[in-house]
């Protein structure tokens, strides 16, 4: 198809799909104005009835926390999924050791200055994850968000020039046993509500006093196995992105 | 002028999936699906939203504050989530197609081999 055929069949759709959505748009409540009553029900009940000062961790890991293990494991999924499209070919070769640069590319030395800031910013970087994934119940974060800075201060080794040191502290064994803990982790915690005798996820331990790191019951524990489970799976996907530019050769 | 913040909502869809349409580049068209499925968080936000309410935390806001809806909110990360899942995945084919063909642009690669 011509490239000029191309944006006619897409521009006459897409200006019916437009007065469509302008028009159903003028039907929604306006702008400003939330009808409710779902946001508000659990804005007035999250402290009292789960003893949490956040009440969108409270709908993520309890209200519909069935829901959010269903999205962990669309994370779980496609982590596989990426290793398995990333997998050795045939007629290529993984190298010994792991070069400078890519093929074909002349990377120029990292600059000092670089280096220091990002291996300075690692240590940082992990206790602000550790931060956000412990006060996810209190504050906002939780373990997605700080699952993805988990993975960042990883990064930051690679970015300092260091893909050697990278690949010794992340070690793919560790971050696959982190990977299957911090998933499987969610489905126990599901589990132990059941052999406490209620349904399944339901938020059976103490809550504790609101507003203390020890407190919400199972939210914490929750939002830690999500934190790993994060943490390790996008660092597993860097991994093998970066095996793949510099370490597989046709 | 009430319906102009969810207009900008099908504005980020429809530009999105304009660059989709046209893109000659994969890499390009997954940061294409990025801006068309950033229009589904701003819509579910400003569904939640509340003229003058605050975020859904109460750590530091009395409880009974005018907050905004937390449920389209816990929506949007999930939603945030898979956009990640499904850019690494997409990422991962232009990956190989550029091993197999040699190239990034869409219109090169037509004829799938297993």
């Amino acid at each position: 198809m011509t490239e000029r055929g191309r944006i006619w069949l897409f521009a006459v759709p897409a200006v019916a799909v437009g007065v469509l959505l302008v028009w159903s748009f003028a039907g929604l409540p306006s702008f400003g104005h939330y009808r409710g009553p779902y946001g508000n029900v659990i804005n007035a009940n999250a402290i009292p009835q789960r003893h949490t000062t956040n009440a969108v961790a409270a709908v993520n890991f309890d209200y519909r926390g069935f829901d959010t293990i269903g999205e962990e494991y669309i994370l779980f999924a496609s982590v596989i999924g990426v290793s398995a499209l990333l997998r050795l070919q045939r007629r290529e070769r993984e190298l010994p050791q792991p070069p400078d640069h890519a093929p074909r590319q002349r990377a120029p030395e990292t600059a000092d200055s670089v280096t220091v800031i990002c291996m300075g910013l690692v240590a940082p970087l992990v206790l602000l994850s550790l931060y956000i994934v412990v006060h996810g119940h209190l504050t906002p974060g939780g373990g997605f968000q700080g699952g993805v800075i988990l993975a960042s201060a990883f990064l930051m080794v690679y970015l300092a020039g260091r893909y050697v040191t990278f690949r010794q502290l992340s070690p793919k064994s560790l971050l696959d046993a982190g990977e299957g803990l911090g998933a499987g982790g969610f489905v126990l915690v599901g589990f132990a509500g059941m052999l406490a005798g209620a349904a399944f996820l339901e938020n059976v331990l103490p809550l504790g006093q609101t507003g203390k790191v020890f407190s919400a019951g199972t939210l914490p524990i929750i939002n830690l196995s999500v934190g790993l489970e994060v943490g390790t799976g996008l660092l597993l996907v860097m991994w093998e992105f970066l095996e793949q530019a510099l370490m597989v050769r046709a | 002028m009430d319906v102009m913040p969810f207009v900008l909502a099908g504005w980020l869809f429809l530009i999105g999936l304009y660059g989709i349409v046209t893109s000659r580049n994969f890499i390009h068209l997954v940061m294409c699906l990025g801006v068309l499925q950033a229009s589904t968080y701003v819509l579910l936000l400003e569904i939640g939203y509340k003229a003058g309410g605050t975020a859904p935390i109460f750590f530091d806001a009395h409880p009974g504050a005018k907050a905004v809806d937390p449920v389209v909110q816990a929506l949007t990360l999930t939603d945030v989530v898979v956009g990640v899942t499904v850019a690494a995945l997409l990422m991962a084919l232009a990956l190989q197609t550029h091993k197999r063909t040699g190239s990034l642009d869409p219109a090169d690669a037509r004829i799938m081999a297993g």
